[in-house]
């Protein structure tokens, strides 16, 4: 249970980073650490060289663009859940932090590393694919973007060379007065979800629902927008019956299955939470942004 | 066996100048070398909270960092909690309302508590159990944790030492 021997490398920029990585044989980036140490300390990984980001101070920013949240790697859970910025523009992001880990772990962990990490049950890939982020990613070679769609190239596994590190992730506007909703099913509050389901909804004044998105995560190796549930909604007035149908669509993705349980119970969950979600979606619409999470610091 | 690295840890405003490898996580550190043995260290993979300490005033677990990144940062341990032999205001209400058993899990609810009260000293019930939520204890139930902690915020004395 303890780390294998490494030699440790803390570079102040990104730049110094993308060069140890573009040289250095068999190394690791640590972000916050709170699933990589763990990985360290069962020796499921067992690097050379770990190069800790923690000191390179320009990935830890939220950021105004326009039309968009612009979110450094680096940022730590805990910053994004109490930023009065995020529960503004990005009401769904703000919801879904509350349901990442625990206090301790929002403390260090940080939005990069989760992402990276892609844990299919974990909350915040999911709300990157239903809010289509674009992520940015960099190295000695140069930078270039990809669509969160494109990022998870399987289980546990993001599209990005061992060379390359994750920069930003931008998170783009819907429009004011949105609904979001972000429910999760775990054993206990904490745990990764056994299923999680986000959703979006804009509608116009006669209530007909003009934009939807509905994510599921902990379904599949990597989270799931459910189009046939989104196609359904769009057009028709939202109501609770509408959900009730669209979202029976759900129940014929093909799940994972593990000691947690079965395909079956998956995909019951997944009718039941992308249900859920609407409704809270559709709950929140018009009302002020500041609902939860406005805890003192 | 990698190169050790020197370094100086600030626990409870002491400055340590220690010598480690890259690989000691913070949690050994502070027992090894900082001879500071009231962190304990259970799980070391971030599951039971009991390695808790406080890190520029929030709670982290210790076994999830290593002693080199903890360099320039205000650490607090539950050594840091009495002053003058006078038990912490948690301390005390722990021991009041029979909060612990064996002990092991104790110093890192403390830290948990301690941190937690300090940043939201009115915290409601709700989140206050859920915040506790995320450290074990394998003897009192949690219950009389829950109750200690509640006591102290009430009393609004988490500050006071
Ligand atoms: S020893 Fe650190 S969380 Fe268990
Ligand atoms: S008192 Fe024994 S583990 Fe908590």
């Amino acid at each position: 249970m303890k780390p294998p021997a490494f030699a440790y490398h803390d570079p102040q920029t990104v730049e110094e980073a993308c060069q140890l990585m573009s040289t250095l044989d068999n190394a690791r980036l640590l972000a916050g650490g709170q699933s990589m140490m763990p990985m360290l300390n069962m020796r499921f990984v067992m690097p050379d060289h770990l190069v800790d980001l923690g000191r390179v101070s320009a990935l830890s920013a939220i950021e105004e663009r326009p039309g968009a949240l612009r979110i450094g790697a680096m940022t730590r859970q805990r910053d994004l859940e109490y930023s009065p910025l995020v529960r503004a523009r990005c009401p769904l992001l703000a919801d879904a932090i509350q349901w990442v880990g625990h206090r301790q772990t929002r403390n260090r962990g940080t939005i990069g590393g989760s992402l990276c990490q892609l844990d299919p049950s974990a909350e915040l890939p999911s709300v990157c694919a239903a809010l289509d982020a674009t992520l940015t990613v960099q190295s000695a070679r140069g930078t270039r973007t990809l669509a969160f769609a494109d990022f998870p190239a399987g289980y546990m596994t993001p599209s990005i060379e061992p060379d390359e590190l994750l920069t930003h992730v931008e998170l783009p506007d819907w429009p004011a007065g949105h609904g979001h909703g972000f429910v999760e099913f775990a054993r206990r509050h904490g745990d990764y979800a056994v299923v999680l389901a986000a959703a979006l909804l804009a509608v116009d004044a006669a209530g007909r629902i003009t934009r939807a998105s509905v994510t599921l995560g902990g379904i599949g190796p990597a989270p799931v927008r459910v189009g046939a549930v989104e196609q359904a909604l769009v057009g028709q007035v939202a109501s609770a019956t509408l959900f009730r149908g669209a979202t029976e669509a759900c129940r014929s993705i093909e799940a994972m299955e593990d000691v947690h349980a079965p395909a079956s119970y998956r995909q019951q969950l997944a009718v039941v939470m992308s249900r859920r979600a609407l409704e809270a979606a559709l709950a929140s619409i018009g009302s002020p942004a500041s609902s939860t999470g406005a805890a003192a610091h | 066996m990698t190169q050790k690295m020197a370094i100086t840890l600030d626990v409870n405003g002491t400055g340590h100048e220690i010598r480690v490898e890259p690989r000691k996580t913070l949690c050994d550190a502070l027992r090894a070398d900082c001879g500071l043995t009231g962190t304990n260290v259970g799980c070391e993979h971030g599951v039971c909270g009991a390695c808790t300490v406080l890190m520029d005033g929030v709670p982290v677990r210790s076994c999830l960092m290593f002693a080199v990144q903890a360099q320039g940062k205000a650490l607090r341990t539950v050594e840091g909690l009495s002053t003058g032999g006078k038990l912490h205001a948690l301390q005390q209400a722990f021991t009041d309302n029979h909060a612990l058993q064996c002990g092991f899990c104790t110093s890192g609810f403390l830290m948990l508590a301690a941190g937690t009260l300090e940043q939201q000293p009115d915290i409601d019930d709700e989140s206050l159990r859920e915040v506790l939520s995320s450290n074990l204890c394998r003897c009192t139930g949690y219950q009389n944790i829950l109750r200690a902690v509640r006591q102290v915020r009430d009393a609004g004395k988490a500050g006071a030492r």
